[in-house]
């Protein structure tokens, strides 16, 4: 390889260094095992998980620290199903109660259908959780003056969605993506809306930091072959962006040259 | 919320030795009204439901209980118990 080949620098969130770009959720798989595969396969390091009452009658077991351990994945607690400032604190407190870490992924949805995240009130939460020694990675809408409040808010990472959870819509809006990535300093990771790899590899073509899925590769119909596509998209769009894309013209450049062709009809 | 401690001590605990619910305490679980013995520590109560402290969190009146603290935490009548875990989620 030339010496001149672009190397990606490490993927560094409020301090800590992970090893994969690519973030997943843990909801919606068939099965436990299935999950288990699924998250190995895609390489990811940091991993989400919901904070939910424990099913008294069906027992503890279902519970996800006893299929995913903490020693091989970073696990994020996050705020999800939280339509609230208080219910939003109130989660994202219980989950670091449970002792692994100060990392919350906060998320406040405003909206049923469409799950968009209330902005005004995703702000107002993070400024109380980084008070409280919290690390914040917050869910928000693709809108620039919102990611810029959160990153003021003191937020560790500013996560747009590229459009609405579980919708597998792609990057709706790549220019704002783009924008809110080149205005912020912390980091920008994609959160929601991926659908197949080569949204993975579009929206990391963006130049974003990361990007964090979980419908797109749970409900696939082989899940563990999904997984492993999105490695492959994450980590082909990250190189593609460092690599410099040539310039889109519409209009047709031969590749072989001119000169040299033979004469004659 | 809260009952008279004296109310509490009233209620009817059966001429027989023996223990059961009629004496027992009423508490909100995880949003479901429950009748369970009294005397328990909150710990206790995890124990009795075959629930792994080291696997979950626990609300005790809308606070957080830390887990060095659910041994010498009592269960009153009408607490209002959460006990959450983590589960998957995007």
């Amino acid at each position: 390889m030339s010496g001149t080949t672009v190397v990606d620098g490490d993927f560094v969130i409020g301090g800590r260094t992970f090893a994969s770009r690519l973030i997943v959720g843990t909801g919606k798989y068939r099965s436990n095992a299935e999950m288990v595969g699924a998250i190995r396969a895609s390489g990811a390091e940091m991993v989400t998980v919901a904070v939910r009452r424990v099913d008294l009658d069906r027992g503890a077991e279902e519970g996800i620290l006893h299929h995913l351990d903490p020693a091989e994945f970073f696990l994020l607690p996050n705020t999800a199903g939280c339509y609230t400032v208080a219910d939003a604190l109130r989660y994202a407190r219980l989950g670091r109660a449970a002792g692994l870490s100060e990392w919350v992924k906060l998320e406040v949805i405003g909206d049923e259908r469409t799950l968009l995240p209330d902005t005004a009130a995703t702000i107002e939460a993070a400024r109380q959780l980084v008070g409280e020694g919290f690390s914040v990675m917050a869910y928000t809408s693709d809108d620039l003056i919102a990611a810029l409040r959160l990153e003021d808010a003191g937020c560790v990472a500013v996560m747009p969605l590229a459009s609405p959870i579980g919708s597998g819509l792609g990057v709706v809006n790549p220019y704002y993506i783009r924008e809110i990535k080149r205005r912020l300093s912390v980091p920008v990771i994609v959160d929601a809306g991926v659908g197949t790899a080569s949204d993975a590899c579009v929206t990391m073509e963006q130049g974003v930091d990361g990007v964090l899925m979980n419908t797109a590769i749970a409900s696939a119909a082989d899940p563990v072959a999904m997984a492993r596509a999105m490695r492959l998209a994450v980590q082909a769009g990250r190189d593609a962006y460092l690599a410099g894309r040539m310039e889109a013209r519409e209009i047709a450049v031969p590749s072989s040259p001119r000169a040299g062709m033979l004469g004659g009809v | 919320m809260r009952n008279d401690p004296d109310e509490r001590a009233a209620v009817p605990n059966g001429s027989h030795a023996d223990e059961t619910p009629a004496g027992g305490l009423n508490i909100v679980l995880n949003g479901e009204t429950r009748n369970v013995a009294q005397g328990l520590s909150v710990a206790g109560l995890l124990a009795e439901l075959g629930v792994e402290p080291a696997m979950v969190v626990v609300e005790h009146n809308r606070r957080i209980l830390a887990r060095d603290r659910l041994d010498a935490t009592p269960v009153s009548e009408a607490d209002v118990l959460e006990v959450v875990h983590f589960v998957g989620g995007g």
